[in-house]
């Protein structure tokens, strides 16, 4: 670990901090409709969608009503996705002249984009044609991320709202997400990922020459072994940066190539790789100011920013020190960071982005829902491949998803106030609305879904043969695999451990199942409670009322998320990355 | 002594109640019982299993057999001291129920025919709406209204308290109670409920729990930890699998302790327990709450509406003072003032009799040698007073005493005028006596807040709860008491209306509103406060508006009401947290052990060192069944309260309860596990 890795970390979390203030508050302007630099342009074009789709925009909607329309989009848009995928042979704008997918590789691909996973059992450059790239995955990493958002809109307005049953309406929230949040940023930072080599064409693949040919063994379908020189190389392009941008900054994470953000014409310099970092983070920590500013407790905002802030820090130190330290059986190499190299275990990461960058983004990606990487998760150690898993354990609460992390932390929030919320003598509060027998009970029911998914089809792969047989490696490093799949799957994450062939029915399957699972199996109980809450009178604040604000109450909530999360899966993790790291130190690698 | 009284005074041995609830903790275990409680449900459920496991090891000769007979008795125990914490809270109200019985005994009654004739029946035939004649040494029949009479009658039975009350057709203090004894006199009772329904009936049930229903957060609680329970089965079912994928199958004895150690069987084991000693603490105090949801609104009170007669002040104002006019002699004044008060049977009157008597030594005398002619209060002159021997003494508000000499010319005195100002402003009352149109004096009459109120305001205001006097005085004299006694608002010249309002108001701000009452028109706020306690001295249409009777009939008990329901949350919350901060031991406990046999190197997650796996398991189960009883004490009397605000308060109970529930369990399983090794056991 070195001074400068330090200040990087510090300085990244010091921007996300900057850009929390003006996000939030511009977030809050344009979903309570009051007045935008933006306005003058984007107005007209709002007033034109909702003639042309005949939306009454002050009509606003039951969480009931909100909910149907919010799954009828979904599920419309799904179905959509699959039929582009399944016809793009015959689509315009596939130079590469890429075939239809298989049904099962489609339904999965489908329900990844939409539930905002962006999981990926295909590599981009040789399955995706150009329009299903752009009409069918961007669109997704569009609308699931303002879908998100807007969702997590109609929890803060649940908290804010008294005494009705109306929470917005779904088509109008989700057009003003579009046109104010989402597309004015993309436009903008597909510009600045562009001037830094990010590549925007409609261009076939581009042979080149290599200018430093290379030998490889090859091995034939005979089974014999030759030796070949590799002289050329095709170079996979596309209408990259502009699916980049909204691939960090709605949290989707699907990668244009299946390098990912390791690809350098995805990211392709340190620059570019802080702002894809910074985008990640930056509408999940805007969200936690407009739950401040829109609920009128400033201070509550700021709470619940730190307690994400702790756990983040936390999560980063212990991956930058895991990966910095390197690996004890190679005890012979120089793991030491010099100026020459990074030092530390760099098997699997980008030597431009080193040890921090890579652990950072790690980090990042998960503690958001995002699952866009710059290296591969499955060749960190055993300790610094647990973060990432951890962190998604905990149910991506930590800024989260776009959208997702706020209503995600509100789940833990509800249950941090009504269990500590008793010991000061009174029925538990949340900023004034009382926290009954039906907020917990569909809080909870949100926590058992995340748990039971991530669980149980991790029980059944590692104990079937059509689950074990796509593991590479064996022992607890295979478990950490299937664990991360269905995690990674469940939190809506789309990351991979890689390592695991998920490109089978089984995974194919069940991935797509639980991210379903996890994304929608999830809303409908918190927008239950956000109903629930809208309904009910504000109790004014008193010095009885329980404090959800200042470092006490931030401190609590990181302890309910880190011991409930801890709780559940700590035997789980016991025998697989703690066995294995522990197994590592004694001389046993896998 | 009556004996209810003696049980509230807990002279019933506690040793019977502990063997009733040793009897119930095994009538407990019926599963139609226990599927009530989720947690302990299923840690019965797993004791079965263990134990059918242990049968079939037995009946196979298959090994294990010490190890699994010590894990499935120790199930056993955990499962039996969750009953016993039960028990043990509903032993004492099932106790004091078994004593009121004997009051609601059959008793006769003399019904009253509509001819005017009594005819002799049992207590059970009467009907709501009967008229009976009770007379002296008689019990009263049932519950009813005094119509014609008055009495002293024996409440002890209901009360504890021995000092018999008066009881008297029309106002305040008609309602009689079935099962108390008059003691003298005749009274006639109409008779307001069916049997089965009496005051005693419900009174019996409350106290002994067989109509508890479960409180709004205690549902709440409920599902929390049933929706923990199922994410620890969770865990523990997957884990079986992972442990086979990595070639580490567990066997059912240890996957139990697992489970059982983990779900929050600490909380889930006492919480019923809590519920019904939060009652109980409340009828130790003379408090019938008509049901647990009142006993926890009272902890969420926001404001407490607090009538100052009785609850603020000491009684009634009493006189204090005597002002002579200039020109009269104090004597002079004392003297015509007793005078004026003889026949006034007012608080007011007679605590100008006795002022005098105590300052100067006068007599009440005897006036009827006289022609005298008593001139009682009227709502027209607003005056009182007596004529005697040509000599016209009148009492009264300084202005109808002004109308009354200002009709024959002669004023008020400057001085004495500034002396009625500033009696006004210090939060007294007063008074002009008047001889033959001659003002002669005045005399002050005061509240006397009660010592210690405004250090209860005090800590009232820290916990976040306003006081709000109700008084019917003006508002001079209201503002002066109220900053006297440090009570946070008040409402002046109320009216029954203007309290409803008030209430009502406060309700629309989402504020919970408490109150006590006595009287009849106090019912519809009583009705509408979200706690309403009734006196128990007061009407019937108080009692059954109100959802709690304070048997003592003090109306400061309300206080210590709020500071119960608190005190029944806090416990809940504590014990929650502590449950759930144990885990963390149970899991460096048992993890390692359950793999150390595969794994060598997961002894690294040993932390405590513990001997070997199986008194590892051991030592968890028996440590998570031996809190149970270790905290059966503080279940039944709940955390202590203090009255801070709720950040100081939380910080405190997070410190003891969150910090030291994770510290507890690594200290007492490393000690069990050093006591197994030492006796051999595993």
């Amino acid at each position: 670990m070195t001074a400068n890795g330090w200040f990087q970390i510090g300085l990244y979390l010091f921007v996300i901090f900057l850009v929390t203030k003006p996000l939030g508050v511009f977030m809050t302007r344009v979903f309570n409709r009051e007045k935008t630099f933006l306005d003058p342009i984007l107005r007209p074009v709002e007033k034109l969608v909702y003639r042309l789709s005949g939306i009454d925009e002050k009509r606003e909607m039951r969480w009931t009503e909100y909910a149907v329309a919010m799954l009828l989009f979904s599920g419309v848009t799904m179905a959509l996705l699959y039929l582009i995928e399944r016809t793009q042979k015959w689509l315009p704008f596939n130079p590469q002249k890429l075939g239809n997918l298989e049904p099962g590789l489609a339904f999965g691909t489908a329900a990844s984009f939409t539930t905002n996973t962006n999981w990926q059992a295909y590599s981009g450059e040789s399955t995706m044609s150009y329009f299903t790239q752009m009409a069918g995955l961007a669109y997704h990493n569009f609308v699931s991320a303002a879908v998100g958002i807007v969702l997590s809109i109609v929890v803060i307005r649940g908290i804010a709202r008294k005494e009705t049953d109306k929470l917005g309406n779904f088509w109008v929230d989700t057009t003003r997400c579009l046109l104010w949040v989402l597309l004015p940023v993309c436009l903008v930072g597909s510009l600045i990922l562009v001037s830094e080599g990010v590549v925007e064409n409609f261009k076939p693949y581009t042979t080149v020459d290599l200018i430093q040919p290379y030998t490889t063994q090859v091995t034939g379908p005979d089974g014999k072994t030759t030796t070949q020189t590799v002289t050329q190389q095709v170079i996979a392009q596309g209408p990259v940066a502009s699916q980049e941008v909204i691939k960090e900054f709605g949290t989707n994470g699907g990668g244009f190539f299946n390098a990912n953000s390791a690809h350098p014409f995805e990211n392709p310099t340190p620059f570019s790789n802080f702002f894809e970092m910074v985008l990640i983070f930056a509408i999940p920590s805007g969200l936690t100011y407009t739950l401040g500013w829109m609920t009128g407790s400033q201070r509550h905002g700021w709470a619940v920013w730190a307690a994400m802030a702790v756990l983040f820090f936390a999560g980063v130190t212990t991956a930058y020190w895991a990966e910095a330290k390197g690996n004890r059986l190679l005890a012979g190499t120089d793991q030491g960071a010099s100026g020459l190299h990074s030092g530390g275990n760099m098997e699997g990461k980008e030597v431009r982005f080193g040890i921090v960058n890579s652990a950072l983004f790690s980090t990042v990606t998960t503690d958001a829902s995002c699952g866009a990487v710059n290296g591969i998760h499955d060749s960190f150690t055993p300790l610094g491949g647990m973060v990432p898993l951890i962190n998604i354990m905990l149910g991506e609460v930590v800024f989260g998803g776009v959208g997702a992390g706020l209503y995600g932390i509100f789940v833990f929030v509800v249950l941090a106030v009504f269990i500590a919320g008793l010991m000061v003598g009174r029925t538990p509060e949340y900023l004034g609305k009382k926290i009954e027998s039906h907020d917990v009970k569909m809080a909870m029911l949100a926590v058992l879904i995340l748990t039971f998914t991530i669980l149980v089809f991790s029980a059944i792969a590692v104990v079937k043969p059509y689950g074990t047989s796509s593991i590479t490696n064996p022992g607890p490093h295979g478990l950490s695999q299937i664990l991360y799949a269905y995690t990674s799957s469940t939190g809506n994450n789309g990351s991979a451990f890689a390592g695991l062939n998920v490109n089978t029915m089984w995974y194919n399957t069940t991935t797509a199942v639980a991210q379903l699972l996890g994304r929608f199996f999830m809303i409908i109980p918190i927008m239950a409670v956000a109903g629930n809450l809208a309904k009910k009178k504000i109790v004014p604040e008193s010095a009885g009322t329980f404090p959800v604000t200042g470092g006490l109450f931030a401190g609590l909530l990181a302890s309910t998320i880190v011991i409930v999360g801890a709780l559940t899966f700590f035997p789980a993790l016991s025998l697989g990355p703690i066995l294995e790291h522990l197994l590592m130190n004694a001389g046993k690698a896998f | 002594m009556d004996p209810v009284a003696q049980i509230r005074k807990k002279s019933l041995a506690e040793s019977a109640i502990v063997s009733r609830a040793v009897l119930d903790t095994f009538r407990k275990l019926d599963p139609r019982t226990m599927v009530k409680n989720p947690v302990m449900f299923v840690v019965e459920v797993g004791a079965v299993l263990t134990t059918i496991q242990l049968v079939w090891n037995v009946s196979h000769h298959d090994g294990q057999f010490g190890f699994g007979l010590q894990i499935t008795l120790w199930l056993w125990f955990t499962v039996l001291f969750a009953n016993f914490a039960e028990g043990m809270a509903e032993g004492r109200g099932k106790a004091q129920a078994d004593t009121l019985r004997k009051a609601r005994a059959e008793t006769q009654a003399h019904r009253l025919r509509s001819d005017g004739s009594t005819e002799t029946v049992v207590s059970s035939q009467l009907r709501s709406g009967d008229i009976v004649v009770v007379t002296a040494c008689e019990f009263i029949p049932g519950d009813g209204e005094v119509i014609e009479g008055v009495a002293s009658v024996d409440e002890s039975a209901i009360t504890g308290e021995s000092a018999p009350v008066i009881r008297e057709s029309g106002g305040d203090r008609s309602a009689v109670t079935g099962g108390t004894r008059v003691l003298s006199d005749e009274i006639k009772v109409r008779i307001t409920s069916n049997p089965g329904e009496t005051f005693l009936d419900r009174m019996i049930k409350l106290v002994e729990g067989a109509c508890r229903q479960k409180t709004p957060n205690e549902i709440a609680l409920n599902i929390l930890l049933a929706g923990l329970t199922i994410i620890f089965l969770l865990a523990v079912v997957t884990l079986q699998p992972f442990a086979i994928y990595s070639g580490a199958p567990q066997n059912i004895f240890v996957l139990v302790s697992l489970l059982v150690c983990l779900i929050p069987t600490t909380i889930g084991g006492l919480l019923s327990a809590i519920g019904i000693a939060g009652m109980d603490r409340l009828i130790q105090r003379n408090v019938i709450a008509m049901s647990g949801r009142a006993v926890e609104a009272s902890g969420d009170v926001d404001v407490l509406l607090l009538d100052k007669t009785g609850t603020i002040t000491l009684g009634n104002r009493a006189a204090t003072q005597f002002y002579p006019a200039r020109g009269i002699e104090e004597n002079y004044l004392a003297d015509a003032a007793q005078l004026s008060s003889l026949a006034d049977e007012t608080p007011e009157g007679r605590s100008i009799v006795v002022l005098a008597k105590e300052r100067y030594n006068m007599r009440g005398r005897d006036l009827s040698s006289h022609d005298t002619n008593f001139i009682p209060f009227s709502a027209q002159t607003r005056m009182s007073g007596v004529d005697f021997d040509g000599r016209e003494i009148r009492k009264g508000a300084p202005e109808a005493i002004a109308r009354f000499i200002n009709s024959t010319g002669n004023g008020i005195p400057n001085e004495l005028q500034l002396r009625i100002e500033e009696i006004s402003n210090s939060g007294g009352t007063p008074l002009l006596v008047a001889e033959n149109r001659r003002v002669l004096g005045a005399i002050a009459l005061t509240d006397i807040v009660k010592g210690g109120m405004k250090e209860r305001f005090y800590h009232l205001r820290a916990m976040g709860i306003r006081t709000m006097m109700i008084t019917g005085d003006n508002p001079l004299t209201a503002a002066a008491i109220a900053r006297q006694a440090g009570v946070d608002d008040f409402l002046a010249e109320a009216t029954p209306e203007d309290k409803m309002e008030l209430i009502k108001r406060e309700q629309a701000k989402g504020k919970l509103v408490a109150m006590t009452g006595d009287g009849t028109n106090d019912a519809p706020a009583l009705a509408q406060a979200d706690v309403g306690v009734a006196m128990n001295t007061g009407t019937q249409a108080a009692k059954e508006a109100g959802n709690m009777v304070d048997l003592d009939s003090n109306p400061t008990k309300l206080i210590e009401i709020v500071e119960i329901g608190k005190q029944l949350l806090i416990t809940r919350g504590a014990l929650t947290t502590f449950s759930v901060a144990n885990d963390v031991a149970k899991y460096f406990a048992i993890i390692p052990a359950m793999f150390a046999g595969a794994f060598p190197v997961l002894g690294a997650l040993n932390v405590m060192h513990l001997r070997t796996p199986e008194s590892a398991i051991l030592s968890a189960v028996i440590f998570n069944a031996l809190i149970i009883i270790a905290l059966i004490p503080l279940a039944l009397r709940g955390v202590r309260y203090r009255p801070l605000g709720a950040a100081a308060l939380l910080q405190r109970n997070l410190l003891i309860y969150g910090l030291g529930g994770i510290i507890a369990p690594f200290i007492g399983i490393k000690f069990i596990d050093v006591l197994l090794t030492y006796l051999r056991v595993v």
